[in-house]
């Protein structure tokens, strides 16, 4: 008999803690809901949103008036508003949509209309001279480009840890290792899951790449599919910072985004994604062939990027469903919603999807307690255009040398609230082992610190256990 | 200048740096700062397990951290300054350093700076090694600092690539903590290592495979299986680590991240005769220069640089524009790589020391001002120190290339 959850039945039950469950859970919670977010893995941001490029959308290029549209417009002006308060970067490069033969050029004049038909400010059609002068490492091939000021970088995985850590302040609990099997819905929902069964009242299905599959659990109504789409990526070395100042974006075809050049908030140069359908919703793997194909593509955007040293490759898998909406439900009479297919900008519109599902809830007629006065949270700065742990003193140590983590970060990241739950979540919190030598330095330290507090140890010794 | 922290500041306590001191006090300069962002000296000596270290230097042999306690020994009475725990983080055009610490960051000011970084093995990410990203893919360095100060182990059975002189380091290391590798991996056509390589895995009944390219990493948490291609076969092998040995890089990202920059073909500084780097006020010695030579070769290559420093102090710092050495494929790198007329008298490097890219036979020729000066045939071999004469006409010539004759 599997254990029930204790502090339940809970307002709101999120299966999913990617950036969409992150940001939905704080909204709940904000408003006085008693949250519980459930996930399969180890820590949080398991999934889809351990990967992606990192930008702050205008959504100049959505679909207007669509969903996604709408709540990427949202979502952006809701993390304007509250980064500075979570201690959240936001780096203001702005975007060059670079045109490289004349067929693209052609289209910028249909981008710059669709951007403004969405709303977007400061668009600027610029020659190939103008644009290089703004931007003198593009290639002399360029034809002609696309200002888009308002593009953004921001932190892909402290934004949603401090979307989480708010709602954890106010009470909302994070299940970890808890895959959803199924859900009965009997006025309120009891749902089973390997960590054993969380009450509910409403529950939000944030699942990303097993959306669909979390449904049918679920017992809804079969609405959509995923079709996982891989994205590779390459990071550059740190050396490459200062030649991409901007984002560098393609004219985007009918299936994707196209390769990006974009400056990361860790001072370093990313390339990528691919867009590569898979039927596997787990394995996300690099292949050599696709590597050395971005490396060739950015060095032709911005030739000083050749032999540039690679510091890190990934790949994610985009929860893509077989429309290309998001694919949102709601379902009062089973007080089930689900936020579906946030196939890739899900980085941009976490905080507008979690505003509209609570929309969606508050037509579900349920009370809640008074919203509460949130606590203060912020989250360590890891962007390198802020200050960083290392630069102020007592930090212990310096451990990971390549991304200048310090032991009072480690300590932290592996203490506190919503500690890592496995090494990836270790580095994504303090960027420890994420540089350039890959924990040639200080992986064997990062063993030592961590026995004993990861379900997936570093040392064997304890993995044999 | 008295407003300087130090007359010279020496980044990096492994061998070449810890050397460097110690020759700049033997010669009189007052002030030697020698930092390094380890808690203790020795760099990559404190967990190499491979060789002995100290017998050139000291006359006798230490193993692991009792070399680095006999470096620091040896700094104390010489009267250098070490401070440990010290992160340089930035390297200014004036020679002054921004440095972090356990108390926060300060900025030395010095009026010659030695950088002697060392070297490192490339990483999985680097190599651009296909498949999934789980956890036990690690560097030889990674597995010999478990062991040797934590007594930790990171896989059980792993999967060595490389077929370098650590390569076999790594399989030691492996067998005497109990891991036993499933078979080591060489993505070339031969073993890079001398002959004898091949036949150690064999003694060891581990199996060997040249020109093995791996095509799939496969684990969710940890590794459970690697595939490579070898004669067009596709095999897998079950495992829980891989192990990426060798392919040493110098770890000089301080120069790739100022204008000084890195040289294209050793991926570390490039220095003159006198191992000075393109802004004069900057020195450097050890593997940061290349990859890589043992501890007794680099503190060899320290005390020379320590030296050239003593003396280019007691002068305006070098203001000529360095002649660039030219080479080309199959020759991977030239140290040094750039020759000043107003070099010092006790100039470091009487060698140029060059590495080749590839397996290839032929005739190595330098050449200054057209005028062929010395030549050497042969079969050359990537990973392979070739030495040629640094001549004085070198240092006076406008032109100086290393041309390779290659034999069909």
């Amino acid at each position: 008999m599997a254990e029930r959850i204790a502090g339940g039945p809970f307002d709101v039950a999120i299966v999913g803690a990617g950036v969409v469950g992150c940001a939905a859970a704080r909204r709940f919670a904000l408003a006085g809901a008693r949250v519980i977010v459930i996930e399969k893995g180890p820590d949080i941001l398991s999934g889809a949103s351990k990967a992606n490029s990192a930008i702050l959308h205008t959504g100049f290029d959505a679909p207007t008036e669509s969903l996604e549209w709408e709540l990427m417009r949202a979502g952006r002006e809701e993390y304007l508003a509250i980064h500075e308060s979570l201690n959240l970067p936001l780096l203001r490069t702005g975007a060059l949509l670079c045109a490289w033969t004349g067929d693209e050029a052609a289209k910028l004049e249909g981008i710059e209309r669709q951007g403004q038909a969405n709303g977007v400010a400061n668009l600027t059609l610029m020659t190939s001279a103008a644009a290089r002068a703004m931007m003198p490492t593009l290639s002399e091939g360029l034809v002609a480009a696309l200002e888009i000021a308002d593009e953004h970088v921001i932190d892909p995985w402290s934004a949603p840890l401090a979307y989480l850590a708010q709602a954890v302040a106010l009470g909302a609990r994070l299940l970890r290792n808890a895959e959803l099997i199924e859900g009965a819905f009997a006025g309120s929902w009891t749902l089973t899951t390997t960590a054993g069964i969380v009450e509910a009242e409403t529950v939000i299905n944030a699942a990303g790449l097993y959306g669909d599959v979390v449904d049918a659990r679920l017992g809804l109504p079969a609405a959509f599919r995923i079709r996982p789409r891989k994205g590779q990526f390459v990071v550059l070395d740190k050396a490459a910072f200062r030649l991409v100042p901007r984002i560098v974006l393609p004219v985007p075809t009918e299936i994707t985004k196209g390769v990006v050049v974009c400056p990361t908030a860790f001072g370093n140069v990313l390339v990528g994604p691919t867009a590569e359908e898979q039927d596997d919703r787990d394995r996300a793997a690099v292949g050599a062939a696709t590597l050395n194909a971005l490396l060739k593509r950015g060095a032709e955007i911005v030739p000083a990027l050749a032999g540039v040293p690679v510091t890190a490759v990934y790949a994610g898998l985009r929860p893509a469903s077989d429309s290309k909406a998001y694919r949102v439900f709601c379902r009062p009479e089973r007080r089930a919603i689900t936020l579906g297919g946030i196939r890739s900008t899900g980085l941009t519109s976490a905080l507008g999807l979690a505003a509209y599902a609570f929309k969606l809830f508050a037509d579900f007629g349920v009370g809640l307690a008074a919203p509460p006065n949130p606590p203060p949270v912020a989250v360590p700065n890891l962007a390198e255009t802020r200050v960083r742990d290392w630069q102020r003193p007592d930090h212990g140590e310096i451990i990971c040398h390549c991304e200048l983590v310090t032991k009072r970060e480690i300590e932290a990241a592996l203490g506190g609230p919503l500690p890592a739950g496995d090494f990836g979540g270790l580095r994504r919190r303090t960027r420890a082992a994420m540089g350039r030598c890959q924990g040639f330095y200080c992986q064997a330290r990062l063993a030592s610190m961590t026995r004993g507090r990861f379900a997936a140890p570093l040392a064997a010794e304890d993995a044999a256990r | 200048m008295s407003g300087t922290s130090a007359d010279v500041v020496v980044v990096g306590g492994g061998p070449a740096g810890v050397a460097a001191a110690i020759e700049l006090r033997r010669r009189g300069v007052g002030r030697v700062l020698l930092l390094d962002r380890e808690q203790e000296l020795g760099g990559a000596t404190r967990h190499c397990q491979h060789s002995p270290f100290g017998l050139r230097e000291f006359g006798r042999v230490y193993f692991g951290a009792a070399y680095g306690r006999r470096l620091t020994d040896e700094a104390a009475r010489a009267g250098v300054v070490v401070r440990t725990g010290h992160s340089v983080v930035r390297l200014d055009d004036d020679g002054a350093l921004l440095v972090a610490h356990e108390r926060g960051v300060e900025t030395l000011t010095a009026r010659r700076v030695v950088v002697s970084a060392g070297a490192r093995e490339t990483p999985r990410a680097a190599r651009l090694l296909p498949g999934d990203r789980p956890i036990g893919v690690l560097t030889t360095g990674a597995l010999q600092a478990h062991v040797a100060f934590y007594g930790l182990t990171p896989f059980l059975r792993p999967l060595i690539v490389g077929s370098e002189w650590v390569s076999l380091s790594a399989a030691v290391t492996c067998l005497v903590h109990g891991a036993r590798p499933v078979a080591l991996l060489e993505p070339g056509p031969h073993p890079l290592a001398s002959a004898l390589l091949p036949a150690f895995p064999a003694l060891a009944g581990i199996p060997f495979h040249c020109g093995a390219e791996i095509v799939d990493i496969v684990g969710g948490a940890r590794v459970e299986s690697v595939a490579f291609r070898r004669n067009g076969e596709e095999r897998q092998l079950a495992c829980d680590g891989l192990l990426l040995t060798g392919r040493f890089t110098p770890e000089a990202a301080l120069f790739a991240q100022s204008p000084m920059g890195l040289d294209a073909g050793s991926a570390g500084p490039a220095i003159d005769q006198d191992g000075r780097c393109a802004n004069p006020l900057y020195f450097a010695a050890g593997n940061v220069l290349r990859a890589i030579e043992g501890g007794g070769w680099s503190f060899r290559e320290g005390r020379a640089v320590g030296a050239a420093v003593a003396e280019d102090l007691r002068r305006a710092a070098a203001s000529g524009d360095p002649v660039a050495v030219r080479y080309e494929d199959p020759v991977k790198s030239v140290v040094p790589s750039l020759l000043r007329a107003d070099g010092l008298a006790a100039q470091s490097f009487a060698h140029f020391q060059l590495r080749f890219a590839r397996h290839a036979r032929g005739r190595l020729a330098l050449e200054i001002d057209g005028r062929e000066v010395w030549r050497k045939s042969g079969a050359w071999a990537p990973e392979r120190r070739v030495l040629a004469p640094l001549p004085d006409a070198a240092i006076e010539a406008r032109r100086v290339h290393f041309r390779f004759h290659e034999e069909a």
